[in-house]
């Protein structure tokens, strides 16, 4: 068995370098946010005009642009798609108003609970609930089909993206939107983000770091690997938090969160279910896709239209709480997810296909 | 008794999911698993070795075939 110290190691230095982000200025308990950084992203390319949530986070372009490094370096760069390519969009766009609702992706629901914030448990609870579901309709049949080969030049272009707006972003930042105020405004110095960036990409392309996958298998095959990566990043930032007197227990005046406990339950909630029937969190979408997932790719894209919305509809979050029109939203789009998989489940091909017995070569 | 389960294109926990459901079925024999993403790979070799499963692994082309063998 494939020793478990590589994916413990990726989430100590995952977690340990959230914490060393957060005091060279990123947003508390926000060291790194895939979701939150994405709607940074959707707001530094104006796509939505909440002005205090606009960054061109480099966190994000150095995990790409390292994710595929790695890849390329280890040879498992393979370019696919064409696996329910659109679903995976509007999937993604119902995943990150989960995670807007409750005011982070796995990734920062478990640095929130490493700096004592209770909501976060809930959150956690959500996240665990959807999980569940999501491996009930799995192991009911419930696939989103098989990805064929593409050209290779196909695989270029998400990091290639990546690389173009990085360029831009060092030549010319006047050209993006950024916050004067607010956790757009709170940014460590850019080549330290990137830095990190691409340090956290090679390490989770390497060891598959995901996070609603360790719970999944958790959950599943009562397997530990991934889920080790999540203890790993828990412990790092834990301890950095209590080195820094920044670990302070309650619900209440936690940094960017709000106590609406039922909103943080079914926001992650949504998220988890959604976050299952794609195959990973945002962290890992955002690997698979500079692997060469062209349908990971895709599914990036509906996580920032999905930013863009929450924010342009006034359906994410603030520390006052979560608007009606959130809780609608959410409320929507477990109806929808839920009837999506309940549909592709009762219309599975795949399983039926993919194994043949008897054959002797 | 062989079985192959062709689980290229297929994201995570299909490829697992798949061989899992064949490896408890034979109980032993030989399965080959065909794949093209890394992580399917490697998240089949670890169930299988866990399940007591024996794993060869090798790069043809654009895929890894893993030979799974238990007596």
């Amino acid at each position: 068995m494939r020793g478990k110290a590589p994916i413990l190691v990726a989430g100590l230095v995952t977690g340990a370098l959230a914490i060393c982000l957060t005091v060279a200025g990123n947003p508390p308990n926000m060291g790194v946010c895939i979701a939150c950084f994405l709607r940074d992203i959707t707001g530094a390319l104006r796509l939505h005009t909440a002005p205090p949530v606009q960054y061109l986070r480099p966190e994000i372009l150095g995990l790409v642009l390292g994710a595929f490094a790695s890849a390329l370096a280890a040879r498992e760069f393979r370019v696919t798609g064409g696996a329910s390519t659109f679903t995976r969009f509007v999937l993604g766009m119902f995943v990150m108003i989960g995670f807007l609702v409750f005011l982070g992706c796995p990734l920062r629901m478990t640095l929130r609970l490493a700096a004592g914030d209770l909501n976060a448990l809930l959150g956690l609870c959500g996240l665990l609930t959807g999980v569940a579901i999501g491996v009930l309709f799995i192991s009911r049949g419930f696939s989103l089909g098989r990805a064929v080969p593409q050209a290779r030049a196909n695989g270029y272009v998400f990091p290639g993206l990546a690389a173009f707006l990085l360029v831009l972003f060092l030549a010319a930042p006047g050209l993006f939107a950024a916050s004067a105020e607010g956790p757009g405004a709170a940014h460590a110095p850019a080549l330290f983000s990137l830095a990190a960036g691409l340090f956290i990409g090679a390490l989770a392309q390497r060891t598959r770091l995901c996070l609603v996958g360790g719970f999944r298998d958790l959950i599943f095959f009562r397997d530990y690997y991934l889920i080790t990566g999540f203890i790993g990043l828990f412990a790092a930032a834990l301890i950095g938090n209590l080195l820094l007197g920044n670990f302070h227990a309650g619900f209440s005046g936690q940094p960017i969160a709000h106590t609406d406990g039922i909103w943080n339950f079914l926001g992650m909630t949504l998220a988890g279910l959604g976050s299952v029937l794609l195959g990973g969190c945002p962290l890992r979408q955002l690997v698979a896709a500079s692997e060469g997932n062209t349908d990971a790719a895709v599914t990036v894209f509906g996580y920032i239209v999905g930013a863009a919305l929450a924010h342009n509809f006034g359906l994410a979050a603030s520390p006052k709480g979560v608007p009606p029109a959130g809780q609608f939203a959410v409320l929507v789009g477990l109806v929808v997810v839920f009837g999506l998989a309940a549909v592709l489940t009762a219309t599975r091909t795949t399983t039926e296909r993919s194994v043949v017995r008897g054959s002797s070569n | 008794m062989e079985a192959v389960i062709d689980v290229r294109g297929l994201m995570c926990p299909e490829p697992v999911l798949l061989t899992r459901r064949e490896l408890q079925r034979l109980k032993k024999g030989r399965v080959r698993v065909i794949t093209d993403t890394a992580a399917a790979r490697d998240n089949v070799t670890r169930l299988a070795q866990h399940e007591g499963w024996h794993v060869s692994v090798t790069e043809e082309g654009n895929t890894w075939v893993l030979l799974l063998q238990k007596d």
